[in-house]
């Protein structure tokens, strides 16, 4: 059993225990009662998500300072489960927005935020997918994911100045402890879980790069090198 | 040859390559032109609609165009394996991102000038506010676009498909240099009481500060790979 196997067992255990918590022992939320409970997968999402970016960002200055492949499927796992993780919180943000505000979108700098990760990690997964020569590849996902890491705070500002409609954010010193603690059991279980996919994932792209690179064929030699080896 | 001196000799060979080949800018400029005529169609003879997003009309304008100015500032160098030529010469790869970034803005700068008057006819809209911040919003929002723009551009230059991929990476990115952009101009064209354009312009030079300074330093790691 590899270490990924047993952080993703880990995870989906503390990940029933939060959520199990968070339904039937945590009070319902002041204001917003049993839907407030959505909470408990919504909020360990947006986290572990911001995480998993700010990995992938650790990862592709890594990667662009070394070269090495291990770096390069690092930045694959981290992104492709950091989208699958923001897709998953619009998809949540919708349902508890219908619920609290009666509509399913609206321009709150959060949402808008996460939409636009979600547009700009995609798009780096599409690039890398178009592009065939593996030493290219790393260097532009690379690049093309720091220059999308840098932007999340400045999207963010923007969009805070823009409008705002998301409440404003909680602190542990302002919430029950009885509603705390299953959020944070819920939080480790989703980076448990989330390193558990993303540890499967980087394991899937190095054996296909190791296959790659075996197979790719050698640089061709400068012009210049052929001249001079055959003395003209 | 000081770093500064490669940055305009790269500056003065794009502008020439773009002089040379007018007949591309003058199709950017009814590209520009017309996607501005387009935007007033969909949205309907209503002035005052029209009137209060002709902001946001002249951006989106200017970021579309931007696309295929981008794309060809790249390409050219590509095309003719004038940028080995170009880092083998030697230039420093930083001072070609200079150069080319700065030659893309002041093609947008161009571009927006030639385009305000139009969107103020079509929109019915008028200067209400200072022309200062006009233009401020006008350098800082061209320059907001060239530096991630070029960037990419190299990144996509040698890949098939580039034309879709370089607004796919572009527009998600530069959202907040838009939506400041596209504030600070509204304001000129509604008034501003309550003096909010100093803060969008405040964000746009943040923006500028940090996307001319890392795209400056990975440009080298693109070109040079």
């Amino acid at each position: 059993m590899k270490w990924f196997h047993i952080s993703g067992v880990i995870g989906v255990i503390l990940l029933i225990i939060g959520h199990g918590m968070g339904l039937f022992v945590a009070p319902k939320e002041a204001m917003m009662g049993e839907t407030g409970r959505i909470l408990y997968v919504h909020v360990p999402t947006a986290w572990i998500a911001l995480v998993s970016y700010l990995c992938a960002f650790i990862a592709a200055v890594g990667a662009l300072w070394n070269g090495k492949r291990t770096w390069d499927a690092s930045v694959v796992g981290f992104v492709e489960v950091g989208v699958v993780l923001t897709a998953l919180l619009l998809f949540q943000g919708s349902v508890w927005g219908r619920a609290t505000w009666s509509t399913w979108w609206t321009w709150d700098p959060r949402l808008t935020t996460s939409a636009i990760l979600l547009v700009a990690f995609s798009a780096v997964l599409l690039l890398r997918s178009v592009i065939e020569q593996p030493e290219r590849r790393m260097l532009v996902s690379s690049v093309a994911t720091i220059v999308a890491f840098v932007d999340v705070p400045i999207v963010y500002m923007s969009t805070k100045w823009w409008n705002s409609l998301h409440q404003t954010m909680s602190s542990p010193a302002t919430v029950s402890e009885t509603m705390v603690t299953p959020l944070r059991i819920a939080a480790f279980g989703m980076l448990f879980l989330m390193l558990g996919f993303v540890g499967l994932r980087r394991r899937i792209e190095l054996v296909r790069l190791e296959r790659e690179w075996s197979l790719a064929p050698p640089p061709e030699r400068p012009a210049a090198l052929n001249l001079n080896e055959e003395g003209t | 040859m000081s770093g500064l001196s490669q940055v305009l000799w790269i500056l003065q060979k794009d502008l020439l390559i773009e002089w040379r080949a007018r007949s591309r800018v003058f199709a950017l400029i009814s590209f520009a032109l017309t996607t501005l005529l387009l935007f007033s169609f969909a949205v309907g003879p209503d002035t005052k609609a029209l009137r209060e997003h002709a902001g946001g009309y002249l951006w989106l304008a200017l970021l579309f165009s931007s696309t295929a100015l981008l794309d060809r500032s790249l390409r050219v160098e590509e095309e003719s394996g004038a940028m080995d030529n170009l880092l083998l010469a030697p230039t420093a790869p930083t001072a070609i991102f200079y150069g080319k970034a700065l030659s893309n803005t002041l093609q947008l700068i161009m571009l927006g000038v030639i385009a305000m008057p139009f969107t103020l006819a079509l929109c019915d809209a008028a200067l209400v506010g200072s022309p200062l911040t006009l233009l401020a919003s006008l350098v800082l929002g061209s320059m907001a676009l060239a530096a991630p723009g070029t960037l990419y551009a190299a990144l996509t230059a040698r890949i098939s498909g580039q034309q879709l991929l370089l607004p796919l990476l572009l527009f998600p990115l530069i959202v907040p240099a838009l939506l400041a952009a596209v504030k600070s101009t509204t304001l000129v064209f509604t008034g501003d009481p309550m003096e909010q354009s100093g803060s969008w312009l405040l964000l746009l030079l943040c923006f500028d500060a940090v996307y001319w300074s890392i795209c400056g330093i990975l440009f080298g790691k693109v070109v040079e790979t």
